[in-house]
Formats: structure tokens, C-alpha cells, sequence
């Protein structure tokens, strides 16, 4: 019987959507991906750091509910994460 | 026939809807993409009188978004077009002009001249602007903007529901507007269909607004989401936080006749020995050098002036109140050289 080997850790899917300007950073709208962290805040520095998106003020959306703070949220399997920016044009 | 009785036999219009719209008077700011694609339908539906601002002059670029104006139109004022546009297609309608853009100086005497306001602007400093007079002035407004092929619809201070800032917070920066971008007229005639609806179902009561929710639109793939979101209820949006973020005036002094008037509690922060004592009901004497271990004995909910003899120990005492919580705050400007003055005019407190 040996330890629990962090490998085989259970990965959450979670479903990420791109809008506006950050669309085009990721050159999608959409895309999966699995996580090991249930923190939205490590999810989104996961996002951060792929893309580089670290200095763009942006709004986080969780199952269609726009968060205050990032802080504290767990996420679960299947979740939908949104990354809202603002839009200027009219 | 009655113009409008395609729309008055619609059980959430009828003829009160159609009377509440023939007595509203909608503000429409901006009158580039957005703006012609509100204007000419709010037009036509019967809304009473609208409010049009923009500062701008037609650019042959327009052309292909703003369909109110003609390719002979390049070079006039956009609100001047807008409303012989506007009166051709109904001469009962009411158009109020302004050829200047909106501004700190303007924006709230403008404003509170109407019911309910469309933010169809293309900067996200004017939406800051528009947000902050609307929420002061309590005006409803419709928002929308554009980025290429999406949009994002939404509306404010509805009935003390969330405003922009509480979505946005302090720091939206805008990535680029659609001169930048670049935007197809679909695009954003549609994005403006949707705010001349929310108006329509907010003047005659008809359907759910979109309070509190975030409608994003992308054209390309005609998907829409909508968000939730919540009101933030630490920021207060007042004439005071309208000055600071807009007019920078020096909002934290004022002067011995505002001090004196109505309920408030003078706190005299000089020290103890310090003359000319001022002797009235509602003073108490606090000094500076003592004050963070006597915050206890002062309320927040009251109105304070903080005087010493000319001014600036007071700042200093107001500093460290408001470090601590405090809001309704003010330094008197002369401190007790000025008071006693006022109070000598009326020749009752001096000791």
C-alpha cells in the first residue's frame, strides 16, 4: 500500500469563453480545460499566464453570474467560466 | 387610422402605452452608430420628445453604419441631420439639440431634463460620466456597446438596480471603439435595436428589462449570453463623488455659514487652551493631538465641520477620520477666525 500518487489526482473540465478584444488574444471563443485546482483565482492565473493577459482589466463570469472578487470561489466539474471585457464602440 | 395602432393592439402596449410614450422624454447620447439606429425607431414609435447630443460633424466613414445621413450629408452636425431626419418621419415629435459633446460641466443640468437616457456613446470616459450624473440626477439608462462583431446591452440604475461601475469597477479601459476596430452596420444597427426596445419596454412597462443582467451578442456565430451581476452596495454616488471623479473641485472644505446651518456637530480640534473659545450647543472640543484615541465619541452618522484657527489642522483632522470610516465630513475653511466672524453677524455665541 503506498501514498495516494498526486498523478492520478482527479482534473476538472471546465468550459472557458472568450469575448470581445480577449477573443482575439486566444484566437478562440471557446475551449475546455482540464485543471487540477478547484480555485477560480489559480484557473483564471492559469488563463493569464497562456494567453498573457495579465494587464487587461477584465470581468469573470461563473455559470452566467458575474463575480465581485475572485477570491474564495471553488468551481466544480463542467463549470463555465466567462472573460468579459468591456466593450467602447457604439 | 391611427398611426400607431399597430402597436396599440399589442395587450402590452395599448393606447396607456402609447400615451406613456407620447409623454416621454428620452435623451439620446451620441448620434453616430448606436444613435442612428435608437433614434429613428423611438421616433417612429411615438415617443414624445427626444434629447439629442453629439458634437460631431458627418465623416464619409459614417456612411456605411450611421444610416440617418445621406452621402450629402458629410460635413453637417450630426444632431442637425439626425433631427430633419427624425421630423420627416414624424412631425409630432419633439427634438431638443445640443451641438457640443457631454461634459462634467453639462452632463447633469442636461440630464435631469429628461425621463430615461441611451448611452450610445463610443468612449468609456463618457460612459463613466454618463453612469455617475445618471445615478445622481436618478435616471434610468439604456447602455450598449460595440467590438467588431459583438455587442453588450444592459441597463442601469433601474429602480436603485446595479449601475457600470458596479460591472465595470474603477479601471474599464477600453480596448478600441469602432473606428479603431472597424464594425459592420448589421452589427451595430442591431446592438441599437435591442436599446430602443429595453426604452420601449421600460417607458411602457412591457416585458423584463434587462436590470441587473449583461446581454452579450456576437453576430458572427448569433450567440448570445447574459450575465448576472450584482450591485455593489459600498460605492455611494453623489454630488461629492460626482466632483471628485469629474469636476475636481476641493469638496472637503466648506465654509462657516454652511458649517452653522442645519443639524450638524462643530469639532473644535485645537488645543484645549487655545482662544477665541466659540461657546455654541452643538460644538465639542477634540484636539488634533488627542483625536485618534477620542474617535469613540463621535458619531458617523452625524454631519461634522472640523474648525481649528485657520484651516489646516482641521484637514488633518479630517484625513484621520475618514482613515477611520468617516463620511459626512467637512473642514471649515478659516477655521475659528471666519466662524467668529459669521457668528459675529448674528451676535448671540461669543464668549
Amino acid at each position: 500500500m503506498g501514498a495516494p500518487d498526486e498523478n492520478l489526482k482527479k482534473t476538472n473540465m471546465i468550459h472557458i469563453k472568450y469575448f470581445g478584444a480577449i477573443a482575439e488574444v486566444t484566437n478562440c471563443t471557446s475551449e475546455k480545460l482540464e485543471s487540477k485546482t478547484y480555485s477560480l483565482k489559480e484557473i483564471i492565473q492559469e488563463i493569464n499566464k497562456k494567453y498573457e493577459l495579465k494587464h487587461i482589466p477584465l470581468k469573470y463570469a461563473l455559470n452566467q453570474n458575474i463575480v465581485d472578487k475572485v477570491e474564495g470561489i471553488e468551481i466544480s466539474e463542467n463549470d463555465e467560466i466567462a472573460v468579459l471585457p468591456p466593450f467602447a464602440g457604439g | 387610422m391611427n398611426r400607431y395602432s399597430k402597436q396599440i393592439q399589442l395587450h402590452q402596449i395599448g393606447e396607456s402605452g402609447q400615451t406613456k410614450l407620447e409623454n416621454a422624454r428620452v435623451l439620446i447620447i451620441g448620434a453616430g452608430g448606436l444613435g442612428c439606429a435608437v433614434l429613428p425607431y423611438l421616433a417612429s414609435a411615438g415617443v414624445g420628445t427626444l434629447g439629442i447630443i453629439d458634437g460631431d460633424k458627418i465623416e464619409k466613414s459614417n456612411l456605411h453604419r450611421q444610416v440617418l445621413y445621406t452621402q450629402n450629408s458629410t460635413g453637417q452636425l450630426k444632431v442637425e441631420e439626425a433631427a430633419d431626419r427624425l421630423k420627416e418621419m414624424n412631425e409630432s415629435l419633439k427634438v431638443e439639440l445640443y451641438r457640443e459633446f457631454l461634459s462634467a460641466e453639462n452632463a447633469l443640468k442636461i440630464i435631469s431634463n429628461y425621463d430615461l437616457v441611451v448611452d450610445a456613446t463610443d468612449s468609456i470616459a463618457v460612459r463613466y460620466l454618463i453612469n455617475d450624473a445618471c445615478v445622481v440626477a436618478e435616471k434610468t439608462f439604456v447602455y450598449a456597446s460595440v467590438f467588431k462583431f459583438e455587442g453588450q446591452v444592459s441597463v442601469f440604475n433601474y429602480k436603485n438596480s446595479p449601475t457600470y461601475r458596479c460591472l465595470f469597477g474603477e479601471k474599464a479601459q477600453a480596448v478600441q471603439n469602432c473606428e479603431e476596430a472597424g464594425v459592420m452596420g448589421p452589427t451595430v444597427g442591431l446592438i441599437g435595436m435591442l436599446q430602443a426596445n429595453e426604452v420601449i419596454k421600460i417607458i411602457t412597462g412591457a416585458g423584463e428589462i434587462l436590470s441587473g443582467k449583461l446581454l452579450v451578442y456576437d453576430t458572427l456565430s448569433n450567440k448570445q449570453h447574459t450575465f448576472s451581476f450584482q450591485k455593489n452596495d459600498e460605492l455611494k454616488i453623489d454630488h461629492d463623488f460626482f466632483r471628485k471623479k469629474h469636476l475636481k473641485e476641493n469638496i472637503q472644505e466648506t465654509t462657516p455659514s454652511e458649517a452653522l446651518s442645519g443639524r450638524k456637530l462643530l469639532v473644535d480640534v485645537r488645543e484645549l487652551h487655545e482662544t477665541p473659545e466659540i461657546q455654541m450647543k452643538d460644538l465639542i472640543r477634540i484636539p488634533l493631538s488627542g483625536l485618534e484615541e477620542s474617535i469613540h465619541l463621535l458619531d458617523k452618522n452625524f454631519e461634522l465641520r472640523l474648525f481649528c484657527q485657520s484651516g489646516i489642522r482641521s484637514m488633518k483632522a479630517l484625513k484621520i477620520l475618514e482613515k477611520n470610516g468617516f463620511q459626512n465630513l467637512k473642514s471649515i475653511k478659516g477655521g475659528a477666525r471666519e466662524i467668529l466672524k459669521t457668528l459675529n453677524d448674528e451676535k448671540e455665541y461669543i464668549h
